[in-house]
């Protein structure tokens, strides 16, 4: 186990300098000069050589980017071209409001997904089974930007029930949830459809194996089988999908932070990218990323905890 | 001796495959038949094909052109049955050629990263020096969640459409090339693979006429879901203005661009919205059903 961990961690390393390194030569590659950027429409060919001479631009390439990793490591992400802002310092305000909405995402999601899915399962090709599936089919499917605004016409516009947008109350007050509810809905729905369809097909594999017959046969009654042995088998598929989707709630904060007016790492992206502002762009994305990563290998490692039978060699 | 009326061993050996192949697709297309869901997916697929060849026909207005007289008109409208936007552009035209925008974007950015995942797991699968490699640079690319790495791409080559479809054919590539690979690895093994590396068969030759035929399966039921995937993205990107710039008649942007009128006309964002979720939806629903009519253990019924 400990083994595994440590093999996961290296490999983790590896990774973020791969992806460090990716982001940082994605933006250095890209068409226009950072140095006109900062200087605007003004700046003398005097004024772009301080800039650059200032960031460090005529340095070889990887000689920048060994420079940026050292400020990585130490917490310095750089400066905005747009307002010379810390990035670092961008960031660290508007996460919370980022991590606030992906894991009210996580528990709509899972509220709704795994239920659904195991009901789905028990209940194989019922009214309920099949209209589970299909609404689930719908959700895959549906723009989350566009449910986001429905939901904004239907509850805020017409019924009047729930704030249009922002979330800057915190989320045990009474406000914080009503700003919550919608932004969480929005986000959460394509999950939900993927944990329900999940844990169906967990669910429907678990149901027909021979230890769930055995346990029927000596006795045990049906809901005791399906809530304590079934359930803990077909749960193991779906605490994967689980993780995985937090990595793609991450992402999805994104659209959803721009549909509900949040003040998130989101917006902080969309807009430095329509600036082409690259050191938000760059802190911004590392930051998802790497958040991503480091969730898939507490998924794997929670993952082989959980299923011993699991071995990563 | 041969004359012109019968066939020779290798034609009557060239027709019996192709008849096998015919069949195999006869089989796959019945069997998705009788799910009423894909069927139901293909109908609208077929006429969102027909919408986008024949757009010109079927608009009945300029999708871009403006006419202030007659702004923000209601559906069911005189001459507007989809209603107007606050341009006065008509709704209906412009969903209608929305849908070939979708539809090409679709298409080239799948088609796209179908090119570079196929071979990268190809070469990936079956030359095992090249493996480690290959494979390292996928996990590379599945390190960025879902939209992420599209808003890379277009972060470094800029807003616009057609960069819409080059990043997110590159974010098809790591599952593609997985896929791929997988299919490969497992076919490599077989005996007629070894019997034609014996003949003398170039590598090229065998991966190409031998190996790819035997990952289709995977290969369309992938390219059928990502259809979907790319076009909900393309219409994302493009509703936070990375995408379709104004006045395109894009999904997406109508929706951006009708947001500020909910409170007036709402029909402006719920009509392009229902039209992406048919359409991946369609996707969606085909591919499921696909990927159960290809699958060889579901041959049971048969």
């Amino acid at each position: 186990m400990l083994g595994l961990i440590g093999k996961r961690l290296l490999q983790l390393v590896f990774l973020l300098f791969g992806i460090s390194f990716l982001v940082f030569m994605s933006m250095h590659l890209a068409p226009g000069d950072p140095a006109t950027i900062i200087g605007g429409p003004t700046a003398t060919e005097s004024d772009l050589d301080a800039i650059r001479a200032e960031l460090g631009l005529n340095n070889p390439i990887l000689v920048q980017y060994l420079d940026y990793i050292r400020g990585v490591v130490q917490g310095d992400l750089g400066y905005s071209f747009q307002n010379n802002q810390s990035v670092s310092e961008s960031i660290a305000t508007r996460f919370p409001q980022t991590l606030n909405l992906a894991i009210a995402s996580m528990v709509v999601a899972v509220l709704i997904g795994v239920p659904a899915g195991i009901i789905s399962a028990i209940k194989q090709n019922s009214w309920f089974d099949v209209s589970s599936t299909t609404i689930a089919l719908a959700g895959i499917s549906i723009p989350n930007f566009w449910l986001g605004a429905m939901l904004i016409l239907i509850f805020s516009v017409e019924l009047q029930w729930l704030p249009v947008g922002g979330l800057n109350a915190p989320f045990w007050t009474i406000e914080g949830m009503k700003q919550l509810i919608l932004p969480a809905i929005t986000l959460g729905t394509a999950s939900a459809a993927m944990i329900a369809r999940m844990s169906r097909s967990a669910m429907l594999e678990v149901i027909r194996a021979d230890y769930i017959r055995t346990a029927r046969a000596k006795g045990v009654r049906k809901n005791v089988v399906v809530w304590v042995h079934a359930l803990r088998n077909a749960m193991i598929p779906v605490i994967t999908v689980i993780g995985l989707n937090f990595g793609f709630l991450l992402g999805g904060t994104i659209i959803t932070e721009q549909v509900f007016a949040i003040n998130g790492v989101g917006r902080l992206m969309i807009d430095a990218i329509a600036a082409r502002d690259f050191p938000v762009v760059q802190g911004t994305v590392l930051l998802v990323a790497t958040l991503f990563v480091i969730v898939n290998l507490l998924v794997d490692i929670i993952y082989a905890f959980i299923d011993p039978r699991i071995s990563y060699d | 001796m041969a004359d012109s009326n019968t066939l020779t061993s290798e034609q009557v050996y060239a027709n019996k495959k192709e008849s096998k192949k015919e069949k195999m697709i006869v089989k796959t297309a019945k069997r998705l038949l009788k799910n009423k869901l894909a069927v139901f997916g293909l109908i609208i697929i077929i006429i969102q094909v027909i919408l986008a060849v024949f757009a010109p026909l079927f608009a009945t207005y300029d999708p871009i052109k403006q006419d202030l007289t007659n702004a923000e008109l209601g559906i069911g409208s005189d001459g507007h049955w989809l209603g107007t936007d606050n341009y006065g552009r008509d709704v209906w035209s412009r969903i209608v050629f929305g849908a070939r925008i979708s539809l090409l974007v679709g298409i080239g950015s799948v088609g796209l990263g179908l090119l570079g995942g196929i071979a990268l797991g190809l070469v990936s699968g079956y030359f095992k020096k090249l493996d480690g490699i290959i494979m390292r640079f996928v996990d590379l690319l599945f390190a960025f969640p879902g939209i992420l790495l599209a808003m890379l791409i277009i972060a470094m080559l800029g807003t616009s459409l057609v960069n819409v479809v080059i990043a997110i054919s590159i974010w098809s590539i790591p599952t593609c090339a997985r896929i791929v690979r997988g299919s490969v690895l497992s076919i490599k093994k077989q005996e007629y693979i070894l019997a034609m590396k014996s003949l003398g068969a170039s590598n090229f030759r065998i991966l190409v006429k031998h190996v790819l035929p035997n990952c289709t399966a995977p290969i369309i039921v992938f390219a059928t879901m990502r259809m979907a995937t790319a076009i909900l993205s393309t219409a994302a990107l493009s509703f936070l203005g990375l995408g379709a710039q104004p006045p395109t008649a894009e999904w997406g942007a109508m929706i951006a661009a009708g947001q500020d009128f909910m409170f007036t006309s709402p029909h402006l964002t719920i009509v392009p919205g229902i039209a992406i979720m048919l359409v991946v939806f369609a996707f969606n629903v085909v591919g499921d059903g696909l990927r159960d009519a290809l699958d060889p253990n579901m041959d049971l019924d048969q």
